[in-house]
């Protein structure tokens, strides 16, 4: 049997202008919802409330931190108890003290102290933030990360 | 003089290749760095720095996200609350909702608190005193992550 062989042959014309359609609408979706962010991050805290607090009391005395604030809520003033903490960079001088006084060789969750915040209410919150970053914990020099306290909650506000 | 034509003209078409090629890369860039999970992000929040803010290592089950602008309003829900009293309101619903048609507890729902650099502290507090009177016990406050020390104000 014989086959017979096309004798013409037609080139075949892939349309690309469709795919070049799609791809350059969907280029320009990811581009306009394309947003430069630094990846956020948690401090999680638990923190019930006064009358419902289930949770044992910790042995240890409870350290308080002040955080004091001028009119305009910038920093205005640092203090452990009754220490306070002047100068260029009073919340590197608090962690100090903090890792002082608080043992953490341990590993994390070793010690059960818990610091209470008092902050004054104008005191803007990238101070309190500042605070319970230089009290909860540290990063050392090969990038491990060390938790100091794990125990912080805010003081109660007066009504 | 007799000008000769230049014979049949040919469709000129350009190699469309290199083209593709880049589009496709740009595309596979983009898909790979988008992040669907900032839905709770908000551009009316300008979160605080801190070296120590890490993404909790288990996605939170249903977590409640408030934001707190730099001017005391709050967002909840997508929805810009000017008052305190009005976010009260809407987590006491929220917290029926979750005792009425879920089987946890209120104080196993964590509260993300996503409050401006600027805001009050004060703020923030008020916040927490306000979900603490809905029986919520877990909070995670929201921060930046941040290479260098931000211990130095």
């Amino acid at each position: 049997m014989k086959f017979t062989s096309h004798q013409r042959r037609e080139d075949i014309i892939v349309q690309m202008t469709p795919m070049i359609d799609i791809v350059f609408q969907l280029m320009f979706f990811f581009l306009f919802t394309f947003k430069i962010a630094l990846p956020e991050g948690d401090f999680s805290i638990r923190m019930p409330s006064s009358k419902s607090s289930s949770g044992a009391p910790s042995e240890t005395p409870l350290l308080k931190v002040r955080l004091r604030a001028t009119p305009e809520g910038e920093l205005a003033g640092v203090q452990l108890g009754d220490v306070a903490f002047n100068g260029a960079a009073p919340f590197q001088q608090l962690h100090s003290k903090l890792r002082g006084l608080i043992p953490d060789e341990a590993g994390p969750g070793s010690s059960d102290q818990e610091v209470e915040i008092e902050a004054d209410f104008n005191l803007k919150y990238r101070y309190a933030m500042s605070a319970i970053t230089a009290i909860t914990g540290y990063i050392d020099e090969n990038g491990a990360r060390h938790t100091l306290v794990e125990r912080v909650r805010f003081a109660p506000l007066g009504e | 003089m007799r000008i000769r034509a230049r014979g049949p003209q040919g469709i000129v078409e350009g190699d469309m290749t290199p083209m593709i090629d880049c589009a496709f890369q740009l595309i596979s860039f983009f898909m790979f760095v988008i992040n669907f999970s900032e839905v709770e992000t908000d551009q009316r929040v300008n979160l605080p720095m801190s070296e120590l803010a890490r993404p909790p290592e288990a996605p939170y089950e249903q977590p409640l996200t408030i934001h707190l602008t730099d001017d005391d309003h709050f967002i909840y829900g997508g929805r810009e609350l000017p008052t305190l009293a009005e976010l009260r309101s809407e987590l006491l619903q929220e917290t029926q909702i979750i005792k009425r048609h879920t089987s946890k507890k209120v104080a196993e729902v964590t509260v993300i608190i996503r409050a401006d650099e600027d805001a009050k502290t004060g703020m923030v507090q008020r916040v927490i005193q306000a979900c603490q009177r809905l029986e919520f016990e877990k909070f995670a406050l929201r921060g930046k992550q941040s290479e260098v020390s931000t211990e130095r104000p």
